[in-house]
């Protein structure tokens, strides 16, 4: 139930978002200071979501393979890797690791 | 539709499908760590459809899988996807037609559709890119999505194949062409350390909404700014 509730609400709140534009475009305009603040949120939502997911699991630390995946991925995503490369480098640094004894 | 192909020149096509080449390597780990991270396997592939937003599909699986509620999962999600709303602003004239075209073009509104329109030098190639790559993006995607829910079923044990460390990567690949402005950085790193610190303590899903607090370095210098400029204006 409360899955569904999930699905359903990020679906309508999405689709709002992406039909508002194409509807009212031609009548209002969204100030330029409203459109910077809802991009950096968005940023710092990003970076919060990968610190959390990358250090913790759960309310402790999530270990120093997984860690290590999301530092060499982070180094690939800096040298502009394309994205794929950079999925791919996260899990097998990862599972390397930990086929060798790191957790 | 054929037209459309047609419009297009051979390096947009090209690009055009190693982005959803791209996207389908990502939408396979997310089906995959959605299924074997214990959650049923219409949750994925029902999202996808509906939702159609990798990054903010990951945000709420995430806070979902790590136990936060139902409020938070869908906050981390749509605060994600406000930047549709300037998108739609900015290329929304790319969704036009009868009103049906309209109300699924704007479905298809995404980075990578926006991207492609956006390089286009007039109003019907601009189109032509939007609705090529929103097609075959909706498709690849979703196929993905399903595939790897299917396999992480059979695979059962991400952790070793290291799936875990995908979600976070995937994240900071999408967030470092912005953090280029200092400004932005300097809130998105006090929100992370604040984030981290706090997981410990708060329920699961909070911390994330917490680094929001982040935001108040970047928007005093806005102000600050703003209100000078206004300053010299009367002075003038």
């Amino acid at each position: 139930m409360m899955q569904v509730l999930v699905v359903a609400a990020l679906a309508a709140g999405t689709y709002a978002f992406r039909f508002a534009g194409p509807a009212f475009r031609s009548r209002i305009q969204v100030p330029e200071r409203v459109s910077r603040m809802l991009s950096a949120a968005a940023a710092v939502l990003l970076i919060a979501l990968a610190a959390t997911a990358a250090l913790t699991q759960g309310h402790g630390f999530a270990g120093w393979a997984r860690l290590a995946g999301v530092a060499v991925a982070g180094l690939l995503a800096v040298r502009r890797a394309p994205l794929p490369a950079v999925v791919v480098a996260a899990a097998v640094t990862t599972a390397l690791l930990r086929l060798g004894g790191v957790s | 539709m054929r037209s459309f192909w047609r419009t297009l020149d051979r390096g947009t096509l090209r690009d055009i499908a190693l982005v959803c080449l791209a996207d389908a390597v990502v939408g396979a780990s997310f089906g995959a760590i959605t299924v074997s991270g214990g959650l049923p396997a219409w949750i994925p592939v029902g999202m996808s459809l509906l939702v159609f937003a990798g990054g903010a599909q990951f945000a709420a699986i995430g806070v979902l899988l790590a136990g936060g509620s139902a409020a938070a999962a869908i906050l981390a999600g749509l605060v994600l996807n406000t930047r549709l709303l300037p998108y739609g602003f900015a290329a929304g004239d790319v969704v036009d037609g009868p009103w049906w075209a309209r109300l699924i073009g704007a479905h298809v509104l995404t980075d990578e559709t926006v991207a492609f329109a956006l390089r286009q030098p007039d109003h019907r190639r601009r189109r032509a890119a939007f609705c090529v790559c929103g097609l075959l993006l909706f498709v690849t995607w979703n196929l993905a999505v399903a595939a790897g829910a299917a396999a992480g079923r059979l695979i059962g044990n991400t952790s070793a194949i290291g799936l875990d460390a995908v979600f976070p990567a995937v994240m900071l690949a999408l967030v470092l062409p912005a953090l280029a402005d200092r400004g932005l950085r300097n809130a998105a790193l006090a929100g992370a350390v604040v984030a981290v610190a706090v997981t410990p303590v708060l329920p699961s899903g909070l911390p994330v909404l917490v680094a929001l607090a982040g935001l108040v370095l970047v928007e005093p210098k806005g102000r600050l700014k703003a209100l000078r400029r206004r300053a010299e204006g009367t002075a003038q």
